[in-house]
């Protein structure tokens, strides 16, 4: 029979329309603005004390609030305000309330009802643009990083063969480390020695006079190493911090080559949010003081871990080195297959280390951990109006304590660590103490929270207005077949936006331009086939070879112009950036969305009006009538 | 149906076309573009009084506070104030600046957006999005050609370009802020331009191979007639779309909106003629579009 979809094609449109509905319907839900509470460290548990304290704190402070609860095993709480206007001051009254030891987040918390979250159905996310927040983009300074590795290759060098008593000059020279000597066999032998102590570095001899000179290159891929390396620290570093800062949802994630890109939705104050993001962490090595020693020359520091919480020990005042020594820490396993730590040093730190430490085996050393915090004071002004001020201080607390062997130098190890967790641990707080590569600010984006809520009407505004217009015009144009139209083009907009959940997509203002643009734009596939189906009635056609025809013969031309429209967007998704980007994503979903909703959805839909029956005319608008007067249009 | 004449006009189109393309890089090359922050880099700072905000005020408390080159604009409202510092600001301006207006004034100064972008950030920006273009347009002539013929491809991008040229060069003359999100217009100008040129396209195709009594330009002309309905349906529907975004989308998506506007109503005048043109100038002829024979069969037996 013509025109008459088979049932299991029937139901597969259906079963995807449903699933589309079901997973876009979490979007309906408008979230609760709420505040989230969490420890300042992550040891920190919350309890139902807390959650009393702060509730008592806000009911003074006369906010309301609903739905307070424990999340994630006690580790944060989540508390639910009625007004989103008192969101600030709620987030001000329960960090003074609480105190330092406790970060206050601001959080939109998704209302979204157990029977869509039992399917996985989520909201989108909002961009910043829509939610409020800053947007930073950080670069590393990989030149820094880069001179550093090479003043590191310099002074080993110079070290080794001054150990070896190889005499010769050793100086930099660009990217490569150039070394003269006074006779070939001196320069065999520091060639030897550098092989060994560098595997890395490509070696050129050259002959110049009485003079042999031997040139140790730094290959593209080591500096691409140190680059990817100083990054990935300042990435590490950077994502601790942002924890500090009390966003719910922060994200960072490298960009290129030497970019971060951090986002903090609900932030406002970016100098607070610059400090800490810029603030310097350091280590201290220092020697855990005797008995003995005279308490002026002694300091007491607790441990940082929460497994030796409380637990302190004396160490001496003098510093042996500082973080700025360090230039790597790894965590490995020892020969005998225990976890450990290997740290690198530069030059001068490991002449330091092995100073200190031959005098001093068996003594143990103490690695403190130097964070710059802050804690807040609350002012009483002239006025009595209260002013909130945040003085910085540095705590020092210690990482570890380990017993020392052996002379030290500039690579040594900890071991006798308890597990692989705990080594990758001390590692990574040895990294972040350690100079990373220094960053700076190259952008910067702040988006005020009204700015978005308008955006949000405004974008909606124009969805609803743009709808409402094609929606009208495609009725009085093409009457029923008009109307399916409208109906697969409804149907299109749910898919897009189910599938933009589903996928865990940003919806940003531009997005929602690429959605107003997609409304326009989908109803071409059905204007096309309509077109067809006209030209065919006027051709002599009759109804439902027309209909039949005027699908079949579009689909091609309908996939030509989409396929090509296709590669524009995947190029904006390339080379877009932030919320480009978000704009190409719904470009690119609503053209596959539309391509189904219009062939297959439309033609179901005229199936199920026109199809498997005598017909005598179509009410396509226009020619419609043509086809009524024209003898051999209906048989 | 009628069968207009299209092609006989085709040398007033090509008038038309070259002095609005001239008009266009002469102003391109004396005006140039009025860069957004995005691409010049700097500092730019949107804030909402409680009340109408004296511009002259903040232009001076501005000046005295040392900020030189600060341009002051209201945006949207007379409310709302917007502030664009030159490169060479620090980041950390942006914030200062917004505490300075609060200091001076009796009104709330409420934060709506801060945006600092270093230079060497807006200067990749650029070349990015000229590679984007270009990449585009390349990629888009290949699948042409490998889907159609060479000939078609040659018409489709210089119809692209005729288009993205003219929409650049509204943006010179108006001196509207050319930004980010416009570059992303231009390209989906691209992308749906294309959309109606590879339609009419398919059609010229079609007709060279189905019928056979006539000249290349009156197959064109018979299949511009026909898709012409089609064509002027969906740029409608587009425009009126792209009508409410711009009307309702607010300050910030207005660019965006208009940069689409003005390349959609000019790209379905190019896909009829420029593309058009192009291809008959070339010389197109059935024996171009003969060589897939059993599509061609598949297609005739659809017929009635």
């Amino acid at each position: 029979m013509i025109n008459r979809y088979p049932l299991w094609k029937n139901l597969l449109i259906l079963t995807v329309a449903l699933c589309g509905l079901y997973y876009a319907a979490p979007n309906l839900y408008a979230p609760d603005p709420a505040l989230q509470i969490a420890g300042a460290s992550s040891a920190q548990e919350i309890d139902e004390r807390i959650l009393t304290r702060a509730g008592t704190a806000l009911d003074e402070a006369g906010i309301d609030y609903f739905g307070e609860a424990l999340q994630n095993d006690g580790k944060s709480a989540l508390f639910r305000l009625s007004d989103r206007e008192q969101q600030l001051r709620a987030q001000a009254i329960l960090s003074r309330a609480l105190g330092d030891g406790f970060i206050v987040a601001l959080n939109l918390a998704p209302t979204t009802p157990d029977w869509l979250l039992d399917g996985g159905a989520t909201p989108m996310k909002l961009g910043l643009d829509l939610s409020g927040g800053v947007h930073f983009k950080l670069e590393v300074d990989v030149d820094a990083a880069t001179e550093r590795k090479l003043t590191q290759y310099e002074t080993g060098i110079q070290k080794r063969l001054r150990e070896e008593r190889i005499r010769g000059r050793v100086s930099l020279e660009g990217r490569q480390v150039a070394m003269q000597f006074r006779s070939e066999d001196e320069r065999e032998a520091a060639r030897r020695e550098v092989v060994d102590l560098y595997p890395e570095l490509f070696l050129d001899r050259v002959d110049e006079g009485d003079t042999w000179s031997l040139y140790a290159q730094v290959t593209e891929q080591t500096i691409k190493q140190v680059i990817d390396y100083a990054v990935a620290q300042n990435l590490t570093t950077i994502r601790n911090r942002v924890n500090e800062l009390g966003v719910s949802e922060p994200l960072v994630q490298r960009q290129g080559s030497n970019r971060i890109v951090v986002e903090l939705p609900g932030i406002q104050d970016t100098a607070e949010a610059k400090r800490i993001l810029g603030k310097v962490a350091n280590l201290e090595f220092r020697l855990v003081a005797e008995a003995n020693a005279p308490v002026s020359q002694r300091q007491r520091f607790e441990y940082r871990s929460a497994d030796r919480g409380g637990m302190t020990e004396w160490l001496e005042r003098d510093v042996i080195i500082t973080g700025e020594s360090v230039s790597n820490a790894q965590a490995g396993f020892d020969q005998n297959g225990q976890p450990n730590v290997m740290i690198s040093l530069d030059g001068e730190g490991g002449m330091l280390m092995s100073r200190a430490t031959r005098a001093n085996i068996k003594r143990r050393m103490g690695v403190l951990f130097i964070e710059r915090k802050y804690r807040t004071r609350y002012e009483q002004g002239e006025a009595g109006e209260e002013s909130v001020v945040r003085v910085p201080y540095d705590e020092k607390k210690l990482l570890t304590a380990p017993v020392i062997q052996s002379a030290l130098g500039a690579q040594f190890q900890i071991t006798g660590l308890d597990n692989p967790a705990e080594a990758s641990e001390l590692a990574l707080m040895l990294r972040a103490g350690a100079l990373a590569a220094p960053i700076t600010f190259v952008e910067e984006r702040t988006v005020g929270p009204s700015l978005g809520a308008e955006n949000i009407r405004l974008g909606m505004k124009s969805v609803q207005a743009g709808l409402a217009l094609v929606v009208i015009f495609m009725m009085l144009y093409y009457r029923v077949f008009g109307v399916a139209a409208v109906v697969a083009l409804a149907g299109n907009l749910v898919l897009l936006v189910g599938v933009m959940s589903i996928l865990g997509a940003t919806l940003t203002l531009p997005g929602i331009a690429g959605i107003v643009l997609t409304v326009g734009m989908a109803v071409d596939a059905n204007v096309l086939i309509f077109a067809r189906i006209r030209e065919e009635i006027v051709g002599g056609a009759s109804p439902q070879t027309a209909i039949n025809s005027g699908f079949e013969r579009a689909i091609v031309t309908i996939l030509d112009a989409n396929i090509t429209t296709l590669i524009v967007a995947i190029i904006l998704y390339a080379v877009g950036t932030g919320p480009v980007k978000g704009f190409a994503v719904t470009l690119s979903v609503g053209i596959l969305t539309s391509m189904f909703s219009s062939i297959m959805g439309t033609r179901a839909l005229i199936n199920l009006v026109y199809g498997g029956r005598r017909v005598k005319t179509l009410s396509i608008g226009g020619v419609g009538r043509v086809a009524a007067t024209t003898p051999g249009g209906s048989s | 149906m009628k069968i207009i004449p299209f092609m006989k006009w085709r040398w007033l189109a090509v008038a038309l076309s070259g002095i609005a393309l001239l008009t266009a890089v002469v102003s391109l090359g004396l005006k140039q573009l009025n860069w957004g922050l995005d691409f010049t880099g700097g500092t730019l700072v949107e804030v909402a009084y409680s009340d109408s905000a004296d511009l002259v005020e903040v232009r001076e408390t501005l000046a005295r506070e040392g900020y030189e080159g600060a341009v002051v604009v209201s945006f949207g409202t007379d409310r709302d104030v917007l502030v664009r510092l030159p490169d060479g600001y620090s980041d950390e301006q942006g914030a200062v600046m917004v505490e300075k207006l609060r200091g001076a004034t009796e009104m709330s100064v409420e934060l709506r957006r801060i945006e600092f972008v270093g230079p060497q950030v807006g200067e990749e920006l650029r070349d990015d999005g000229g590679i984007a273009m270009l990449t585009a347009l390349g990629l888009v002539m290949l699948y042409v050609a490998f889907r159609f013929q060479i000939k078609f491809a040659l018409g489709a991008v210089i119809a692209l370009a005729h288009d993205v040229v003219f929409t650049l060069g509204f943006f010179s003359l108006t001196g509207l802020e050319f930004d980010l999100t416009v570059l992303a217009a231009l390209l989906a100008v691209i992308g749906y331009s294309l959309n109606d040129t590879i339609v009419v396209s398919d059609r010229i195709r079609e007709n060279l191979r189905k019928i056979r009594r006539s000249s290349p330009s009156e197959v064109i002309d018979i299949s511009l007639s026909e898709t012409l309905g089609r064509t002027l349906v969906t740029s409608l529907t587009t425009l009126l779309v792209l009508a409410a975004l711009a009307l309702f989308g607010g300050e910030m998506i207005f660019g965006f909106a208009i940069a689409l506007l003005v390349g959609v109503a000019v790209g379905t005048y190019s896909s009829m003629y420029v593309a058009a043109t192009t291809l008959l100038q070339l010389g197109v002829s059935k024996e171009d579009v003969m060589v897939p024979e059993r599509e061609g069969a598949d297609q005739e037996g659809l017929i009635p």
